[in-house]
């Protein structure tokens, strides 16, 4: 396996431009992972209270809980172990509305979260509650007028992401996190992509549950946290049970070598993100600036309101999965991963009323810790040259040279 | 070093195992869930997993669903099956289960782990479920006669583990699985503890789930697996995405899930060996016991994993022989490590009519692959180290008063 | 090893007929809209494909020549060029009897991806409808 895995880095070589699907992790992170496996190692089940082992392993655990916490202003105590962002959602979510449904039953959400939030939230429905989805301006942020009229009476939790993963945008969690406070309601959020791209600092934020991914931060799959505010104290009912490990809320032995590796993928991130994210920008800014002068191009959401490594465009008239096919030598994304392998145009872009056409033909670039300058001047030369071979083959392309109004064709729906 | 004696706690990883994770960690980054090459090279490493476990179960690689665990997979066999009757009345499933209209019942041992056994407890809370709970007899053993016991016509599932972590026990299932299917039920055991260790055949055995952990054989802690036959209606647990056949969303943990595979490749190959050299070790161990006057080993006569000894020492404390092994570097526990935090007598000894104060002196040796005889020698000395001075100051005390 | 990577990479995913069609796509174009040409466009841009076929029919009604022009994915795209190559030559009925099916199987088209095949099928007969009631 490890032939095969060497083999297509070495022999094909693609650009990797897919950050915000996945990291891959840093080579200091898999450092300190090894130090918990293999036999020789500080193995151990860190609920094993009864000998050394177990408690090599419990200390390497509250050290990274400790290094998570840093980067985003929390206390320690703050911080549960999941295994993943998607877990963690699934965790604040349905465990805040099982806890408080005699409160009520209504939760605020936007259109453009990631599944794990719509996906929660659409379960919830099936069980009795009651979910607002969001429609976000144009801009992909989220309006706060639009959102405090959609809170009721009965209103118990809001879930609204930090950075969106297919667009970048940064939310203003402060301001939305306000508005819940004033009216006493839980506020959680997805800073998945956000983590270690915007600085973070929990003790002023009025945030109540915040989760964090660990490969998308440069650590491993399989580990995630949920940050649960301790003061005023937010509850929640477990979703999986069996031990009570996590403060009660989130039984299962902890894989000490991945919770190792994600404490110290935020450790680096907190020293290194203001460095990286002036780089990113720079790379970002070049790519735009590369493709930008070609004919009906587009950015998808706010350009400024948008974390450094993340672009969005949509390049009219050609479709999206030809373009990625065309685009062999880059691994990129049409829309998020979780979903590409459908062939529904963006839900993320719908939402934002693009309209099908765009959402088809665009192209999320994300780039990282690993993306040279090099790598973007080759970029722009793939980019450039596909769009172009795809515009000659379209039809909508010459109708559009030959100033044809595509909107006013009635097109027969199949 | 210390003498680590504690295998059915966590195991290590084993080399080979860490050598096939090292290219999915660092080198290759790729979601799984995308199209490009990067991803389709993580998807196909896991499919190639998939092989290695349905090998191990006896089963089909579409009957694995990849879990971050153990846990994960018992509380997603017990809720997701719960929310699958309540959440879709529509249901054949439900038709055919629902026989007498009555409410729905689940019949779990009492010597389930925790993860089958709190999930339990909060069904019975929380939903219109009800619980029975079926007794063990005094040798471990879970009969037909208590199954048939707590069984009504409104039992749709029962789960009793094919071995247990503390006596290490091993379940007579095909009476329990035949009783299962006469009365038109599901059946689930838990396999943590019995993978690796003896020999499993999903398919011929008839169980419709089973549960499975990488780290009780040499795999990576991190990832389980549930292994489901379709007839068996369940809905995901984890909502927000459609992998593994739609049943637990999430990115998978390809370095873990990876490490799963090839950790079952080797525990399937070497099952023989490693049972007999485990066995070997075992009943060194247990002539050494035989010499301690205060020495009960539970379940003795009863058909028990290769590797696993639990045993009572009258006068102590457990907690107390913990420590003081402790500190001669040895590692074993009371009972599962879940609850060791805890000071009350194990709930499988208890379910076991142990006296408590009996069962409060458990401790659990599970030997691994990379015990050797020394490591029992060491035990033993270490053991009556112990035991001698506790009764030479319990001497002194008794003199001094 | 290596010819396991390139199943995993190119032709698992996409095919290999479907591959060469799409990288060196045949008979792309557009014909002047005369007497002799019939013209077959179908889709729609909110479905991700739009196909536009163009044939060029002789007096003796075989088509002589074709072109095409496809918005959509890799799939569409190898679809309506491997039946610009197969209508080339054909009378008006022999084209109109291509089915779906059979370039579906030529170009070993995936499931999710057959309504690629079926677009390319109505293509053609929306071409030939096209030149006929021109000819009407």
């Amino acid at each position: 396996m490890s032939e095969q895995a060497t083999d297509i880095i070495s022999t094909e070589r693609p650009i990797y431009l897919d950050y915000s699907a996945t990291t891959p992790m840093d080579e200091r992170v898999v450092a300190e992972m090894l130090k918990y496996m293999g036999p020789e190692s500080s193995f151990g089940n860190p609920a094993s209270r009864s000998h050394s082992f177990g408690w090599t392993a419990e200390a390497a655990v509250e050290t990274a809980r400790k290094n998570v916490a840093d980067l985003v202003g929390a206390n320690p105590k703050e911080i549960i172990f999941t295994s993943g962002a998607t877990e963690s959602d699934n965790l604040a979510i349905k465990g805040v509305a099982h806890f408080n449904h005699k409160r009520g039953k209504h939760i605020v959400t936007c259109k453009t979260e990631h599944k794990a939030v719509l996906d929660s939230c659409r379960q919830l429905e099936r069980e009795g509650y009651e979910v607002t989805y969001l429609d976000p301006m144009q801009n992909g942020l989220v309006d706060l007028k639009v959102l405090e009229d959609a809170l009721r009476d009965d209103t118990i939790l809001v879930s609204i992401m930090h950075v969106n993963n297919e667009i970048g945008v940064i939310q203003d969690i402060e301001a939305i996190g306000n508005i819940c406070r004033a009216r006493k309601i839980i506020f959680h959020v997805d800073a998945a992509q956000s983590a270690g791209k915007v600085e973070i600092n929990l003790e002023e934020l009025p945030v109540d549950l915040m989760s964090f991914s660990g490969h998308k931060i440069y650590g491993p799959k399989g580990i995630g946290a949920l940050y649960v505010q301790r003061k005023p104290r937010v509850r929640l009912e477990a979703q999986m049970h069996g031990g009570g490990h996590e403060r009660g809320m989130r039984s299962g032995t902890l894989a000490t070598h991945q919770i190792v590796g994600m404490g110290e993928a935020f450790r680096i991130a907190k020293e290194e993100m203001v460095e990286e994210n002036a780089r990113l920008l720079k790379l970002r800014n070049k790519l735009y600036d590369g493709v930008s002068d070609m004919e009906e191009v587009y950015v998808n959401g706010d350009i400024d309101q948008r974390i450094a490594g993340n672009i969005n465009i949509s390049f009219n008239y050609v479709e999206g999965e030809s373009l990625l096919m065309a685009l062999k030598e880059l691994a990129i994304s049409s829309g998020s991963a979780c979903t590409s392998a459908s062939l529904e145009p963006s839900y993320v872009l719908r939402a934002l009323g693009r309209n099908d056409e765009l959402a088809h033909s665009s192209i999320r670039f994300t780039m990282g810790r690993y993306t040279t300058e090099e790598e973007i001047d080759r970029t722009i030369k793939y980019v450039r040259t596909a769009v172009e071979k795809l515009r000659d083959l379209s039809p909508l392309w010459d109708m559009y040279k030959d100033g044809i109004d595509i909107d006013s064709i009635e097109w027969a729906a199949h | 070093m210390a003498v680590y004696l504690d295998n059915n706690a966590t195991t290590a990883l084993d080399e080979e195992v860490l050598e096939a994770m090292l290219p999915y960690m660092g080198q290759v980054a790729g979601n799984p869930s995308s199209v490009h090459r990067f991803g389709r090279l993580q998807k196909s490493a896991i499919e190639q997993a998939r092989e290695s476990v349905a090998q191990l179960a006896g089963a089909r690689a579409d009957q694995v669903i990849f879990t971050s665990g153990g846990t994960e997979s018992n509380n997603l066999l017990l809720h997701g099956f719960c929310n699958s009757l309540s959440n879709d009345l529509s249901n054949d499933m439900r038709r055919q289960i629902d026989k007498q209209g009555g409410d729905t019942r689940i019949a779990i041992s009492a010597i389930e782990h925790m993860s089958l056994l709190e999930p339990a407890q909060h069904i019975m809370q929380k939903t219109a479920f009800d619980v029975d709970v079926i007794a063990v007899d005094e040798a471990g053993y879970i009969t037909s006669s208590a199954v048939t016991q707590v069984m009504t016509e409104q039992t749709s599932l029962i789960s009793v583990m094919s071995a247990n972590n503390e006596t290490g026990v091993i379940q007579d299932l095909s009476p329990l699985i035949t009783l299962a299917k006469e009365n038109n039920c599901f059946f689930h055991t838990d396999a943590s503890q019995a993978a690796g260790k003896i020999p499993l055949d999903f398919t011929a055995s008839g169980v419709h789930a089973m549960t499975f952990s990488a780290h009780k054989l040499y795999g990576p802690v991190g990832a389980g697996a549930l292994i489901l036959d379709k007839q068996l209606p369940i809905t995901k647990l984890q909502f927000g995405g459609s992998q593994e056949n739609n049943l637990r969303a999430g990115t998978e943990n390809v370095p873990a899930i990876v490490g799963f595979g090839k950790a079952a490749e080797l525990a399937l190959s070497n099952l023989r060996d490693r049972s007999s050299h485990s066995l070997g070790l075992r009943d060194a161990l247990e002539r050494g016991l035989k010499e301690f006057s205060a020495v009960t080993v539970f379940a003795q006569t009863t058909n028990r994993l290769p590797n696993t000894v639990q045993f009572g020492v009258a006068g102590f404390s457990g907690e107390t022989l913990l420590m003081q092994l402790d500190r001669k570097a040895i590692a074993v526990s009371s009972g599962s490590a879940c609850t060791s935090e805890k000071t009350e007598p194990s709930h499988v000894l208890k379910a076991m009519n142990i006296p408590d104060e009996l069962a409060n002196s458990a401790i659990r040796v599970s030997f691994g692959k990379n015990n050797t005889m020394s490591d029992v020698d060491a035990f033993i000395t270490a053991l009556n180290d112990i035991i001698e001075i506790n009764r030479h100051s319990a001497v002194m005390m008794a003199a001094s008063v | 090893m290596q010819m396991k990577i390139r199943e995993l990479g190119v032709i698992m995913a996409y095919g290999e007929k479907v591959l060469d069609h799409y990288e060196n796509p045949r008979n792309v174009g557009s014909f002047e809209n005369t007497d002799n040409v019939g013209t077959g466009m179908v889709g729609a841009p909110a479905c991700g494909d739009v196909m536009k076929l163009q044939i060029k029919v002789s007096d003796e009604g075989i088509i002589e020549d074709a072109v095409f022009k496809t918005y959509g994915c890799g799939s569409a795209i190898a679809s309506s060029s491997l039946l610009t190559e197969w209508v080339k030559g054909k009378t008006l009925d022999e084209a109109q009897a291509i089915k779906n099916t059979q370039i579906a199987e030529e170009l070993a088209l995936p499931p999710v991806k057959i309504h690629c095949s079926v677009l390319a099928e109505d293509a053609i007969n929306a071409a030939i409808a096209d030149y006929k009631q021109k000819k009407a």
